[in-house]
């Protein structure tokens, strides 16, 4: 499978990437190996095969429904780059 | 009913289809154990896994999936023992995962459906597509700041319901009783306070137009429209949108809109020109969700009446019209109120008191079913002292404006106010004596044959008795009197 540029470029967009144009051509090229690598999956016949969820016999772990976390306001906002009354701020995204 | 919009080349009709956004009642969250209650001071409600930090990982609650699947069943669609969360994935400064883990090709609730009950007395059954398991999106606030959105994370995470409907409406008449059953539909259940105020109930609204017998034509999606009336009001504009659009050689492009009632229009949504790029996979962090016959049918024996019973149990007890059972079943608490009111008595009559009078007395004063001034025993009361006789049914619409304002027992302001009805001949002979009497003229029209000026007799002798009279043996006694 091979990927052009515009593809690349939409890929990259949809990431929220930049990428230079000068970049997007060597990087179709290093996609499409990757996407070709792992199309020789499609050799094996899977007819009948339950997609594998997990390699483990786990299965889903369910919590009760009561509050045991929050309350931390101080700690979900030390990282962020800007904050203002208990808020994160960031610059105006209004339509 | 039909709903047609006359083009210049013919005739018109709509498609809709809504996606209902229900935010489920729970503790915590959908993944994680922070508190999901409405109004607390921001980001006071956010655990790690809310706002996005590496390395944590979501456990789901058993309480959400619970709802989802009671859910479910009160709109008879099919329950999936397996489904599968998936990531959607988009950038936006109130989403911190960078996606939000949703459902897609594997839902855990597939076709069901609900049965509208039109104004008209008619009923018609509308598809349930899916109702799938999703995050909710933290929240932007905008006018904080000129330059700054803030933006809260305490909706972050919190459980919701996206119920998809199938393009089954064709009016918008049809699409607002269909929000008004699905939230009395949740309501019930208790799964979703269906509060579209607070957002806890939100809507997107599909909408294409076609000429009879085509297939369907391209859709627009109206986002986030917040009222049952805007969603109607949406649903016609759009439409009238798309014909004149058709109609002047125009197409119609799939797209994002957004309805502004204040200008009465939609209008396109650029920001959301690559959002249907979601790039859904398969949730890595997330086993599929799994359960047996014993989860559901543990489920299924704790439903409570639905509307749909309630009403036909309502026409079958009281002997009232389909109309009537489904203007009573819409709030569960009114439900409740009527049967409590109708204990012991005539159902229809009970009925009658309050929908056309108790309903417009609340109406007028701003209050809701639950805050009414008036029990349902109180109702109860003033109908029995209509039946015997205590009082005239004209008098009783007075006795309700006092309960109204007072919330004494009607008995107790029927004593104080001596409203009681005069049964009492003797009286009321007296009284209409006293008033032909005093217009010998007027009487011996009516002995001359104008018998309509008995009405004007009436009248005068029921305000001589300020209403008290017994309206049948008034007239009974007048006639005898004037006609002999």
């Amino acid at each position: 499978m091979s990927l052009d540029r515009d593809t690349v470029r939409k890929i990259a967009f949809l990431s929220r990437i930049e990428v230079a144009d000068d970049t997007l051509e060597p990087l179709a090229g290093q996609l499409s190996g990757i996407l070709d690598w792992f199309e020789q999956l499609k050799e094996v016949d899977t007819d009948g095969v339950q997609p594998m969820s997990s390699v483990t016999d786990a299965v889903l772990r369910w919590r009760d429904d009561v509050i045991t976390d929050g309350g931390i306001r101080e700690k979900i906002l030390a990282n962020a780059p800007e904050a203002m009354d208990g808020f994160f701020t960031v610059p105006k995204v209004v339509e | 009913m039909t709903y047609i919009i006359k083009g210049e080349t013919g005739d018109w009709e709509l498609v809709i289809g809504l996606e209902v956004h229900a935010q489920v009642i729970s503790n915590a969250k959908l993944f994680s154990g922070a508190a999901t209650v409405f109004g607390a001071e921001a980001n006071t409600q956010v655990s790690f896994i809310d706002a996005g930090f590496p390395g944590m990982l979501p456990t789901i609650n058993s309480v959400c999936v619970e709802q989802a699947v009671r859910t479910g069943l009160g709109l008879k669609a099919k329950i999936n023992k397996r489904s599968v969360f998936a990531r959607k994935n988009y950038f936006y400064a109130d989403l911190p995962q960078g996606y939000q883990i949703s459902q897609f090709d594997l839902p855990i609730i597939g076709e069901g459906e609900i049965i509208l009950d039109l104004p008209d007395g008619t009923s018609r059954t509308v598809g349930i597509e899916r109702l799938h398991l999703e995050q909710d999106a933290g929240k932007s606030v905008h006018d904080q700041h000129p330059s700054k959105s803030f933006i809260d994370l305490n909706r972050s995470g919190v459980a919701l319901m996206e119920i998809v409907s199938k393009p089954d409406m064709r009016t918008p008449e049809e699409a607002g009783a269909y929000l008004r059953k699905l939230r009395a539909i949740l309501r019930y259940l208790e799964t979703c306070d269906g509060n579209m105020d607070e957002g806890s109930m939100r809507c997107d609204v599909n909408v294409s137009v076609r000429k009879a017998g085509e297939p369907y034509r391209t859709r627009c999606e109206i986002k986030n429209v917040n009222s049952v009336r805007f969603v109607m009001q949406a649903i016609e504009i759009e439409a009238k949108r798309h014909v004149e659009v058709y109609e002047s050689g125009g197409d119609i492009v799939q797209e994002t809109r957004l309805f502004d009632p204040s200008r009465g229009e939609t209008r396109s949504m650029r920001s959301k020109e690559h959002a249907h790029d979601y790039r859904y996979f398969p949730d890595p962090d997330l086993l599929p969700l799994e359960f047996d016959d014993a989860f559901v049918e543990a489920i299924r024996a704790t439903l409570p009446e639905l509307p749909d019973e309630k009403k036909a149990r309502f026409v079958e007890t009281y002997g009232m019209t389909g109309y009537d059972a489904g203007v009573l079943v819409m709030e569960k608490e009114t439900a409740a109120y009527f049967e409590e009111a109708a204990k012991g008595r005539d159902g229809k009559q009970v009925a009658n008191w309050l929908i056309t009078t108790l309903f417009g007395g609340l109406n007028k004063k701003g209050l809701s079913i639950t805050e009414s001034p008036i029990s349902p025993a109180q109702l109860g009361q003033l109908v029995d002292l209509v039946n015997d006789n205590t009082i005239s049914g004209r008098l009783a619409k007075d006795v309700f404006e006092i309960m109204l304002e007072e919330g004494k027992d009607p008995a107790v302001i029927v004593e104080e106010r001596g409203m009681k009805q005069v049964t009492d001949t003797g009286a009321i002979e007296a009284a209409c004596d006293a008033v032909i009497a005093a217009n010998p003229e007027k009487a011996q029209d009516v002995r001359d044959g104008k018998e309509k000026l008995i009405a004007w007799f009436i009248g005068q002798v029921m305000k001589a008795t300020q209403g008290k009279a017994n309206p049948g043996m008034l007239q009974e006694i007048l006639k005898k009197k004037l006609l002999g």
